[in-house]
């Protein structure tokens, strides 16, 4: 029943995300536009809402919790942070293939198999110190933009935050895609097909969870002053998320590509 | 006698002004902001005391007039003069304000300044990068300085890991002005709101 839920959600997003890129005649066109970074409200009411919940349990659960993970010693947060980053690494993998981006693919593949096995589970990192670059994270909301699928509307989810239609069926792929989703899962579901019952999916909860909770530590001061410096936080949040995406999308690092002058010249033209 | 007194003063005048004088070059002129900040960030002085000294470093770096009409976008057409004498006005106080507090934020920010962009006569990327501590991972901080005076770069936006802040504040004011059907007044309230606290 609810896997049907889902599926029916899944197709309903999908199809509003489609409908906006069928909008678009051209879409290079799209892309070059100002409102790349820009998205309507799917319903602004209940994201607002929405949000005030969110930021109410950030407030009471995951800050509180982000400080005590800080307050343990670095090489454990290294450690910890490295190793949720290489098991993430494998959803990477899957999207660097279905974006054709077979050199990151290898990158990424390397990475994993040298930080699994020298660096103990991923614990460590000697990839990097052998030249493999920490590739930038990818995930099937980024593949569909890349594909050329427009965001369509924004709205916020409980508990997960700003999303995007496109990025909302994104979350749902991602769960297909990723094979440590797919090991825990499905082994739950097949009674143990590995034979380990801590294979479990509530593992993979376990693993998203704890990886938010290193994300929340390592940006304490950011979210702070973000509380503290806007006049309409949940604008600068939804402003902030839409770039985010739209840069890595892009899959471009670079400010002057990414960002568009127009906005800027249109202020010393009057 | 006289006139010598008044060439020494004038002198001396001058030369301090040239002290105070940053580099038209965009990268020395962002590498000897970050020096002028990070000395007034170090010093065991009080918040208040430093966030009073960043408000006159801003005053004189930051073209604030310029990110003002950036920030309004389209709505600005749709003040009256007094109104935009008063957003001018208000948007100063609240720039100040949220630029000193952001900063002071620091108290050793170990910032590197490592290469411009020209992107054109009127603008030049500078790149940065603030390093990681055991506590915070690095950050990549890009400064969009206004060279349309080449002899007198101005700051218009931060961008930090491809964020910019002045696009964030412009949505920030228009999801106001847009939920307040396009008046200013909750605009105004909100800015006079974040000024006083």
């Amino acid at each position: 029943m609810i896997r049907k839920f889902v599926y029916i959600l899944a197709l309903s997003l999908f199809l509003q995300a489609s409908v906006v890129q069928a909008g678009s005649e051209d879409n290079e066109i799209l892309k070059k536009s100002s409102s790349k970074n820009s998205a309507s409200e799917c319903f602004e009411g209940a994201s607002r809402m929405i949000f005030k919940f969110n930021y109410a349990l950030d407030g009471a659960v995951f800050e509180p919790i982000a400080k005590g993970y800080r307050s343990l010693p670095q090489p454990l947060r290294k450690g910890t942070g490295n190793m949720f980053s290489n098991l993430r690494s494998l959803l990477t993998l899957t999207n660097n293939l279905l974006q054709g981006d077979f050199s990151g693919a290898g990158n990424t593949a390397g990475r994993f198999a040298i930080n699994t096995t020298v660096g103990i589970f991923g614990i460590f990192d000697p990839a990097t110190k052998l030249g493999l670059a920490e590739p930038q994270k990818e995930d099937f909301g980024q593949t569909m933009g890349f594909w050329g699928v427009n965001s369509g509307c924004y709205f916020v989810l409980p508990i997960l935050g700003p999303t995007t239609a496109r990025d909302a069926v994104g979350l749902i792929g991602n769960a297909f895609l990723d094979p440590v989703y797919q090991i825990t899962h499905n082994t739950e579901i097949s009674n143990g097909v590995i034979g380990n019952g801590s294979y479990s999916e509530h593992n993979y909860y376990y693993y998203r969870g704890s990886g938010a909770v290193d994300f929340r530590a390592k940006n304490i001061e950011s979210f702070e002053s973000l509380k503290n410096n806007s006049i309409d936080i949940y604008a600068s949040v939804k402003s902030l998320y839409l770039q985010d995406r739209n840069k890595k999308i892009s899959g471009n690092d670079s400010t002057t590509d990414t960002l568009n002058d127009n906005d800027w010249e249109e202020i010393d033209s009057n | 006698m006289k006139k010598k007194i008044f060439i020494v003063i004038f002198l001396i005048f001058n030369l301090t002004q040239n002290c105070f004088a940053y580099s038209s070059d965009p990268k020395k002129f962002i590498s000897e902001i970050v020096d002028e900040a990070k000395k007034i960030l170090v010093a065991t002085n009080s918040k208040e005391f430093k966030e009073k000294k960043l408000e006159e470093i801003a005053k004189k770096i930051a073209d604030i007039k310029g990110m003002g009409k950036y920030t309004l976008g389209k709505y600005r057409k749709n003040l009256t003069d007094e109104q935009l004498n008063e957003y001018e006005n208000l948007f100063e106080k609240y720039f100040l304000k949220s630029f000193s507090s952001r900063l002071s934020d620091y108290s050793d920010p170990k910032i590197e300044v490592i290469s411009a962009e020209v992107l054109n006569p009127k603008y030049t990327i500078v790149r940065s990068v603030l390093l990681a501590t055991e506590q915070k991972p690095e950050l990549k901080i890009d400064w969009r300085v206004y060279t349309n005076d080449p002899e007198n770069p101005l700051i218009r936006d931060l961008i930090v890991e491809g964020l910019s802040l002045a696009r964030t504040q412009k949505e920030e004011f228009a999801s106001i002005i847009e939920n307040d059907n396009q008046n200013f007044n909750k605009l105004f309230s909100t800015l006079k709101e974040f000024i006083a606290k």
